[in-house]
């Protein structure tokens, strides 16, 4: 995995609440057996209309749009299916954070797999966002892990939780499955000690 | 005297492998199943490290999302559907792990033929790359719904990284009224706290109610907990539970049951334990519910009329609304009764069961389905397909005019060709009514296996209570 270094960038408003993943990436794309090219697809219904022809009032269709990393959306991000086409597909479009007042749990799990970081704002700091950016389109900030912080142009910077291993792992490029192979000697150990008799191939 | 436990905490305790300072807890898992969509990705990444599935005997496959219901002959029309199915047949041969494939006898949406088969039991952990896994809890198991990298991490280690969640007890408790049944619970929990209003949190769901209900209806119950953003939910295993698993393939035998029975006696909450979270629901005064926008939490009872935009005080929540009433073309204030719908489903992980079907066609019975609806039957597995046809069920359903189908997600999820036309209204047993969930353009209605029957004879939104 790719450390995640902090970035500047412009921000893509969508002000809807309990965006689920089946809006993200529709249910008939998941018939692919790989994680690739899923990004054209992301949000496609919303994004697109019944010809196949970009909708000129949605957000992620916007001029703006075009290189933009930060997605600030409305509560409950990602709710519905555990599907993990959604943020490979919001990482292929190019984001790599998105800011809500909350997330699902799924999904948060998910996206921080990705180098997605969910970032996690008060409904207040929320609104001041959402204002600034719907004054100036062209608003840029700066997401810094390592500080936990969201430095706006003033440079005043808004604080925001981080799981402290999931921070780790994401800063230092750590692969979660790595790190859980690792502890070989502590699952053999669990599973001498016996644990449930399931055996699916009895 | 030891601190009064949850049966959430008795089964976390129970399945701990490792716990290091500033890290998740290393949980050992039970059992994993996966299907054919979330998991190609994850035996990729196996590949990739050159990593063996640790325990396949812990593991089983099956194909259910992406497979046709029309037919269960070979090959697969869709050619991408028919690469994803083989696909997971070619793995789980490569890894050695056990599979139901497309043509076997046993074949069903994998929450079906985990508890039926006796892979589901009491104190277990289970996972799978879906998020109706809480499906599982019915049995008083701890089962989560994961994304595609855990499942990797569960078939390279057996283990997930997890912190524990809070606890959130759900007290259900009087008797259900006729025509009411338990879609109707969880429909009014989620209408109640909303779509967002578990997350972070496992449900342990108890009361007379939930005591009252059979092993299917507890798993109609526990399958939409995440539909409310819990992490998972679940019940303690009773004499219910006991007798449903008795027998079954996987389920222990002789001295191993008594064991194993002595074991799930424990589980139960104890006496005293404390929950972050907890609320009443009060199963008598539960109406058949109905979703009328476009999340599970926009629900009502069917008496109801459409919520008004205009009367809602929070700016976010009254967007939604209009949104959401904008996309499934409602009025505000009329009432769902007597709306038209051109579509029911009767199905899914949710109502798939043979206590679903026989709700269904005690409905249909000596009744028509409406010339202008199409009604679909789909069993949620091959065996409970068998069963209902060894009750006559399929011939209730055929004779008023439905589409007895193969097992199989179907208009569920809308994957394999069983779709909604754009613009058209459906009466659905399944558990979303997401925008486009049913077919892009498509309109549901959530609602219980009574009330979709009942709809499809009146070819209309209807209550099973006054229906003619």
């Amino acid at each position: 995995m790719t450390k995640f270094t902090s970035f500047s960038s412009r921000v893509i408003w969508m002000p809807i609440d309990n965006v689920d993943t089946d809006q993200i990436i529709p249910a008939r794309f998941l018939k692919t057996v790989s994680k690739e090219g899923l990004g054209d697809q992301l949000f496609y219904d919303w994004r697109y209309d019944a010809q196949g022809q970009p909708r000129a009032d949605f957000v992620l269709n916007h001029p703006l749009a075009k290189g933009v990393q930060i997605l600030l959306t409305g509560d409950n991000f990602g709710c519905g299916s555990s599907r993990e086409h959604a943020p490979w597909a919001l990482t292929q479009f190019g984001f790599r954070a998105v800011i809500s007042t909350s997330f699902a749990d799924i999904f948060k799990q998910n996206a921080l797999k990705n180098s997605l970081l969910p970032i996690v704002v008060s409904s207040d700091v929320h609104d001041l966002l959402s204002q600034m950016v719907a004054e100036n389109p062209f608003l840029k900030l700066r997401v810094d892990l390592a500080s936990q912080r969201l430095m706006l142009p003033s440079g005043q910077g808004i604080k925001f939780p981080v799981d402290p291993f999931a921070k780790h792992c994401l800063l230092e490029g750590i692969d979660e499955l790595d790190y859980v192979l690792q502890q070989e000697a502590a699952i053999a150990a669990y599973e001498s000690e016996g644990g449930s008799p399931l055996n699916t191939l009895a | 005297m030891n601190t009064p436990r949850t049966i959430v905490e008795k089964i976390w305790d129970a399945h701990i492998v490792s716990e290091r300072e500033g890290a998740p807890a290393l949980l050992y898992i039970d059992l994993q199943l996966v299907h054919e969509v979330t998991s190609p990705q994850a035996f990729d990444g196996l590949r990739a490290r050159g990593v063996k599935v640790r325990r396949p005997d812990r593991t089983f496959g099956t194909v259910d999302h992406s497979t046709p219901t029309l037919t269960r002959l070979l090959p697969i029309a869709d050619p991408i559907a028919a690469a994803q199915v083989s696909r997971l047949e070619s793995n789980c041969r490569e890894f050695g792990i056990p599979f139901f494939d497309f043509q076997h006898q046993n074949q069903g949406v994998v929450h079906v033929i985990g508890p039926e088969n006796g892979l589901t039991q009491p104190g277990m952990t289970v996972v799978c790359g879906d998020s109706h896994t809480a499906t599982h809890g019915a049995f008083g198991a701890l089962a989560f719904g994961i994304g595609t990298s855990e499942v990797e991490m569960v078939l390279a280690s057996q283990c997930l990284l997890q912190r524990p969640s809070q606890s959130f007890r759900v007290q259900v408790d009087g008797g259900l009224g006729a025509g009411v049944s338990a879609k109707d619970i969880i429909l009014a929990l989620i209408a109640r706290i909303g779509v967002g209003g578990g997350t972070g949190c496992v449900f342990e769901f108890g009361g007379s109610a939930i005591r009252a209900l059979s092993m299917d209806e507890r798993m109609t119950v526990c399958n939409m907990s995440i539909e409310a953003g819990a992490r998972a939910g679940l019940m303690a295993p009773d004499n219910v539970t006991y007798e449903y698993l008795a027998g079954r393939q996987y389920a222990p035998k002789g001295a191993a049951w008594d064991q194993a029975l002595a074991r799930w006696r424990q589980l139960p909450t104890d006496e005293g334990a404390i929950y972050n979270r907890e609320i009443s629901i009060d199963a008598g005064g539960l109406e058949p519910m109905i979703t009328f926008g476009t999340n599970p939490g926009m629900g009502m009872p069917i008496s109801g009329v459409v919520p008004d935009p205009a009367g809602v005080a929070d700016a976010a929540e009254r967007d939604a609304l209009i949104k959401a009433l904008k996309y499934m073309d409602l009025e505000p204030g009329k009432p769902l009764a007597g709306k038209p719908v051109q579509v029911v489903f009767i199905g899914s992980c949710t109502n798939g069961r043979i206590a679903d079907l026989r709700a269904a066609a005690g409905v249909l019975k000596g009744r028509k389905v409406n010339p202008g609806v199409r009604m679909l039957v789909v069993p949620g597995s091959q065996p409970v397909k068998r069963q209902a046809e060894a009750e006559g069920l399929d011939r209730i359903f055929r004779d008023a005019g439905a589409e007895w189908r193969e097992a199989g997600c179907s208009m569920c999820i809308a994957m394999n060709g069983d779709q909604l036309q754009p613009g058209q209204y459906s009466v659905s047993t399944s558990n979303r009514n997401f925008e486009g969930r049913q077919g892009k353009g498509g309109r549901t209605f959530l609602a219980s296996p009574l009330t979709a029957a009942a709809s499809a004879v009146a070819g209309a939104v209807a209550d099973v209570r006054t229906l003619a």
